[in-house]
């Protein structure tokens, strides 16, 4: 059975670890906070402004000062800072984020990212991915393994590049596969979710891929 | 002349030409200076380039001055919330400057600071990079980007004295302070007034230098919420 959007999530929730902070981008990267392990200190930057990101508040408690980079209201915790966008961004450019989990249209073998547009559609701007990418410690992409029954993991993007190999991990329904940011490009299948076939796994894969302990 | 204007046509008079560059804080309707947009609106200034993270949406923000054609051209990282941009976009009759948010945000911080290029790793291997200059420094490239300077500044603040000194209330922070720093004029709105000597100078977070007019916001001003999303509450 490949796994659910929310096992997709909890599979990228086994990157977190203690005092982490973290980015989530839109969309399944989101459902991530619902899976940070009890005990575990992991503190959520919104690249609006702000560190430690609350949970949506109660109806009749939204603020409209306190949103998320989503434009969604949320809440405050005690570990809450607030900033301007310049030093958000001094926060993920400057390296100082260990983790980004967010979404792809493609994903190269090399690492290469598409997910900002796709030419002749209207194009909404790229936001914060660009500087998340280039700038975070770690980059895992969180994704539907196909679209429209065409693979998204590929040899090469043929979409306008978000960033060059800044990929580090790639989680689908079918699995999880580690990618070189630096020197040859690798692409190692890590594990499979359960009853999925490697034949399955390679027929909606266009990327070479090895297997991770073989 | 103190820098308090009794509202916001009387805060934007004399500054306001056709073809200038506006700089507009806000993230989202979070934090924009509304009261400042309307009155650009009114006055029928055109042909502007306006640099703002979002475009606002249709009926709010600086959808505003897109209704009215009075924007010739956006530089912003995100408009995906707005339909008219859209379509303008589409026909020709509006020009779209992307940039990633931070290196965004840095070109302003940086023409604010009278720095007039940087360098960044965002964007090296995108078109973003496309027609700038690279360099390498510890052996990674880098793109170079320019700094912005506008010839008015508009801002929203939670806070603010007479002076000029301000305060911002949570996210509703975002691109004002740096905005602030990066125009010929910026002008203020102002949620609360105050007079100098009852924010703690520790608190400030624009120093009353970066604001040459202000306007406080009047009884009633409508913050928009663009996403209203709620939990259940647990039961007992």
């Amino acid at each position: 059975m490949p796994w659910t959007r929310d096992q997709m999530a909890a599979r990228a929730a086994r990157e977190l670890q203690d005092g982490f902070y973290v980015n989530l981008g839109i969309g399944i990267p989101t459902l991530v906070a619902n899976h940070v392990p009890a005990g575990m200190n992991v503190q959520l930057q919104s690249e609006n402004g702000m560190l430690g990101l609350g949970p949506f508040p109660y109806a009749g408690e939204e603020d409209p000062d306190l949103i998320n980079a989503g434009k969604q209201t949320i809440t405050e915790l005690p570990t809450s800072s607030y900033f301007s966008s310049a030093d958000s961004f001094a926060m993920i450019r400057g390296g100082h984020i260990d983790l980004s989990i967010l979404g792809a249209l493609q994903v190269a073998e090399n690492g290469d990212l598409a997910n900002w547009m796709i030419p002749g559609k209207m194009v909404k701007g790229m936001g914060g991915a660009m500087d998340l990418v280039a700038g975070v410690k770690k980059v895992v992409v969180l994704m539907e393994h196909t679209a429209g029954g065409k693979p998204k993991l590929l040899k090469q993007c043929t979409l306008p590049l978000t960033g060059a190999r800044v990929v580090d991990m790639v989680i689908t329904e079918l699995g999880v596969f580690r990618l070189a940011r630096r020197g040859e490009p690798r692409v190692e299948l890590l594990e499979m979710a359960p009853e999925v076939t490697l034949e399955e796994v390679k027929a909606k894969t266009e990327a070479e891929f090895t297997l991770a302990n073989a | 002349m103190g820098k308090l204007y009794p509202d916001a046509k009387a805060a934007l008079a004399g500054l306001l030409r056709d073809g200038m560059m506006i700089l507009s804080g806000g993230f989202g309707l979070c934090g924009i200076p509304s009261l400042l947009i309307e009155a650009i609106r009114e006055s029928g200034v055109r042909d502007l380039t306006i640099v703002s993270n979002n475009a606002g949406i249709d009926d709010a923000g600086l959808g505003l001055l897109l209704q009215t054609r009075q924007v010739r051209k956006m530089i912003s990282s995100y408009v995906g919330e707005n339909k008219t941009f859209a379509e303008q976009y589409l026909a020709g009759q509006l020009e779209i400057e992307f940039n990633p948010q931070g290196t965004l945000a840095e070109r302003i911080r940086a023409g604010g600071a009278g720095i007039p290029a940087f360098y960044t790793k965002t964007g090296v291997g995108t078109a973003v990079a496309e027609g700038k200059p690279t360099a390498e420094f510890d052996g990674e490239t880098y793109v170079q980007e320019r700094g912005i300077v506008g010839d008015l500044a508009i801002i929203h603040a939670w806070k603010g004295d007479t002076e000029g000194n301000l305060v911002y209330r949570k996210t509703a922070r975002n691109f004002n302070p740096v905005m602030a720093t990066a125009a010929r004029v910026t002008v203020a709105q102002v949620e609360h007034l105050v007079q100098p000597g009852e924010i703690d100078p520790d608190h400030i977070i624009t120093p009353g230098v970066f604001v040459k007019r202000l306007v406080q916001c009047p009884p009633g001003y409508e913050k928009r919420i663009e996403q209203r999303t709620t939990r259940p509450r647990e039961t007992a």
